[in-house]
């Protein structure tokens, strides 16, 4: 088969997978396991094919007209174009999907709607690969909005809860109102460019032979950046990431690492050619960057919740891909976005073990549940991850994270063309302050969830050893830190996740390991210079980023010798001071826009509901009950007796003969 | 004779069966009460048949048909009150009263003040009886 054949199937497999899914899933239950992991499966391998035989070469094209549009020049075309971006971010898609698919298998297990759920994770997948391989700005648009529309349901997945369906409807709500601007940003690059594919959009743009440029750019690449703030939760628009951790765990490791939020990143890399084209545009995405990467950092350090300190480390590293494309460098944004999706995938999978295996998500409870003895496989892969996580040398964050920051230092002091140095020092100052932070929430979470001490009498943890879990019965070899991390532990426990997760957390656990090291490979794919690490920012970035674990640790351990086991032990309320309960609060984000919005709207709806009720149904209203109440007027008149309906009949005879006689002797008269 | 006499008594006749009609409650007499204004009729026709001198004697053969109708009227009539009487056990004309509305799914007040003001409350049950004749 063609490479152009694989690549079209790659989309089209989940999505038969999900119609299939849907259609069959409560009649043949036995075919919906196999029906939810095979395709998504063989997608993953087919995006790996595609990918090797594309190679970072000549991307791979092919258009067939979809639909007109009235005007013969600017038709809909289902187009493919793949690229060494896009054939790697499919491979990415590819990969974590079929874990989370498989994860799943296992971890919604008893659920009801399982069926339900697995094709929707496919129709996702599929919508996300649709985005990665289009070249049609339309075509594109569909699968971005699919891809809303599955997230509203599986976010939504546990109806029954009122925060699940809050959470569903505050994702959707927000991610729309990124997408209305979205909308008429493409319609306007299209206008305006005279074409809505891609590929010939950024020929255009880039080739210095033409000299052709947009009219307005800094118009239409802020109506796009709308859009993307709002998949890929930049700083206005982000509310709706830490609220979606309402949905199932795989689901957030789906939304979080490969799918929603890094289409954003993903079509700002595409579109790069107009953002760059407008110093204005690369201007506002580096402060939205700056903003939301620190801003996140510092309320992931307050979050007791397991899931949101996850939620929230993902908004600050999306910034970082958002930080790379403000100063015009979209391999080090797309290198970021798969190392992240590899590590935060893991984590998110491990994540879930770990609540399933404490029954809480709180971090100061699960201190006290053991977890290191209990899930062994969780807990050293959470370890790597949250390594990787906060960019510690040997580890996939590392590389990634030093290529924004080169990438930053370089637009600071080399001023790269068309990129303004200003934005440049912005994504590098917040960029440092932010690996600061990263190890600091890090390092907090793995002492709150790990190190945690119970109600045992607290021993003074140390870190190297096994005595800040407390007392064990069993032998916990797995458990010291000193043991080698790569081994899982294999001795029988009472409660051993199944294998189907724990084999799909050493798999996504070698990329986090091993892909950072690929740095030299992956410029040939990219048509960036280089992603090697510099000595300067990464001397600087490990520097803060150890100071920052350091500190909280040092932080830990003063807080736990004065309050073991209780929240008080958190080491995020002495390092953030009385900036930790706004913080925890996501700097009161929330609120100010139920302020600004949910009420008014509320208020608007109300009104809306009295006029409704009261105006213009008092009218419907009031004529019905007017003409019920001629009709009892009239009802009194049968009252059944022949005789009065003779006696009126005869009246009314006489009344029309009288009447009869006095025209006639008036027109006689006359 | 001068045609005021028989004109006025028709009048007469027709304004008694007219009363008859209108006032009594048996239905025997409402019937013979009929009976008395289409003979009214019948005066009437055979006086202006005379009175006109009509050479085709339109109203009196007019007359003779309505005596024929008027009878096979009576005979119909008078059955059906047989069949009401036998029925019933009454033939009150001022208590059969079943296409009177009362609809009992309306609670305004108009329906059930006529129905508790009138004495003949006892129809209700018998729609089944009324509707096999």
């Amino acid at each position: 088969m063609s490479t152009q054949t694989l690549a079209v199937l790659v989309p089209l497999l989940p999505f038969l997978a999900a119609a299939a899914g849907l259609l069959l899933g409560g009649r043949a239950p036995g075919f919906v396991r196999p029906l939810a992991v095979l395709p998504t499966a063989v997608a993953a391998a087919l995006a790996a094919l595609v990918a090797a035989r594309q190679s970072g070469g000549t991307p791979i094209r092919g258009a067939t007209e979809l639909t007109p549009t009235g005007n013969a020049d600017l038709p809909v075309q289902l187009a493919l174009h793949v690229d060494g971006f896009a054939a790697l971010v499919a491979v990415l898609v590819g990969v974590v999907a079929t874990a989370v698919q498989l994860y799943s298998t296992s971890y919604l297990r008893d659920d009801p709607r399982y069926p339900s759920y697995a094709a929707l994770v496919s129709l996702f997948s599929a919508a996300m690969y649709l985005v990665v391989y289009s070249d049609d700005l339309v075509v594109l648009l569909v699968g971005w909005e699919v891809m809303g529309v599955c997230s509203y349901f599986l976010i939504g997945h546990h109806w029954e809860t009122r925060a699940a369906r809050s959470a569903s409807l505050k994702a959707f709500l927000t991610t729309k109102l990124g997408d209305v601007p979205f909308l008429i940003g493409i319609l306007a690059l299209a206008s305006d460019a005279g074409t809505f594919r891609i590929s010939t959009i950024t020929t255009r743009l880039t080739s210095s032979l033409s000299g052709w440029e947009l009219a307005h750019p800094t118009l239409v690449a802020l109506l796009l950046l709308a859009g993307v703030a709002g998949k890929s939760a930049l700083f206005p628009l982000h509310t709706w990431l830490p609220s979606a951790m309402a949905g199932p765990t795989p689901v957030s490791a789906l939304i979080h690492a490969a799918t929603m939020v890094a289409a954003g990143i993903y079509v700002v890399a595409r579109l790069l050619p107009v953002f760059a084209s407008s110093a204005a545009a690369l201007l506002v995405l580096a402060a939205l960057a700056g903003l939301t990467m620190a801003g996140a950092a510092l309320c992931a350090l307050a979050q007791d919740d397991l899931k949101r300190v996850l939620a929230y480390s993902t908004l600050s590293q999306l910034a970082y891909m958002a930080g790379a494309l403000a100063v015009a460098d979209r391999g080090a944004a797309v290198f970021h976005l798969l190392s992240h999706g590899a590590f935060k995938a893991l984590l998110f999978l491990a994540a879930g073990v770990l609540i399933h295996a404490a029954g809480t998500n709180s971090l100061t409870a699960m201190g006290r549940r053991r977890l290191t003895s209990r899930a062994p496989d969780a807990y050293w892969t959470t370890t790597l991850g949250l390594l990787a996580l906060a960019a510690i040398p040997p580890f996939s964050g590392f590389f990634s994270k030093e290529a924004v920051l080169a990438s930053a230092e370089h637009a600071a002091l080399a001023h790269r063309s068309g990129v303004p140095a200003v934005a440049g020092w912005i994504v590098l100052v917040a960029g440092l302050l932010t690996a600061l932070l990263t190890a600091a929430y890090a390092t907090r979470m793995w002492l709150l969830a790990f190190r945690g001490t119970g109600a045992q009498p607290p021993a003074p943890a140390e870190p190297a050893g096994a005595t800040g879990v407390g007392a064990i019965e069993e032998d916990p070899p797995g458990d010291e830190p000193n043991s080698l991390p790569d081994t899982p532990p294999s001795q029988p426990r009472a409660r051993r996740q199944p294998a189907a997760m724990t084999v799909v957390l050493w798999a996504l656990a070698v990329p986090t390991l091993a892909f950072g090291l690929l740095f030299d490979a992956l410029p040939a794919w990219f048509d960036s210079a280089t992603l090697a690490p510099t000595l300067t920012t990464s001397v600087l970035a490990t520097g803060v980023a150890l100071v920052g674990a350091v500190v909280t640790y040092g932080a830990w351990r003063h807080t736990t010798a004065l309050a073991p086991g209780t929240a008080s032990a958190d080491p995020g309320r002495l390092l953030l001071g009385p900036l930790h309960t706004t913080a925890e609060a996501g700097f009161r984000l929330d609120a100010a826009y139920r302020a600004v919005a949910v009420r008014p709207a509320l208020a608007a709806s109300r009104l809306a509901r009295m006029l409704d009720r009261d105006v213009v149904d008092a009218y419907v209203r009031g004529a019905g009950r007017g003409s019920r109440m001629l009709g009892a007027l009239v009802r009194r008149a049968q009252t059944g007796n022949l005789q009065t309906y003779l006696a009126v009949l005869l009246a009314g005879s006489v009344v029309l003969a009288v009447a009869a006689a006095v025209a006639a002797t008036g027109t006689a008269g006359a | 004779m001068h045609l005021a006499y028989p004109a006025v008594l028709s009048a007469l006749l027709f304004c008694t069966g007219l009363y008859g009609v209108l006032a009594r409650r048996n239905l025997i007499l409402v019937l013979m009460s009929v009976e008395l204004m289409l003979n009214a009729v019948n005066l009437d026709l055979v006086a202006f048949d005379v009175w006109l001198r009509d050479t085709l004697h339109a109203g009196q053969s007019l007359a003779l048909f309505t005596i024929a109708v008027a009878a096979a009227e009576i005979g119909i009539g008078l059955a059906i009150v047989l069949l009401v009487h036998r029925n019933r056990g009454t033939s009150a004309v001022d208590r059969l009263r079943l296409l009177r509305d009362d609809s009992r799914d309306e609670p305004a007040p108009p329906p059930a003040g006529a129905a508790a003001a009138r004495p003949g409350g006892s129809e209700g049950p018998d729609t089944s009886g009324e509707a096999t004749e």
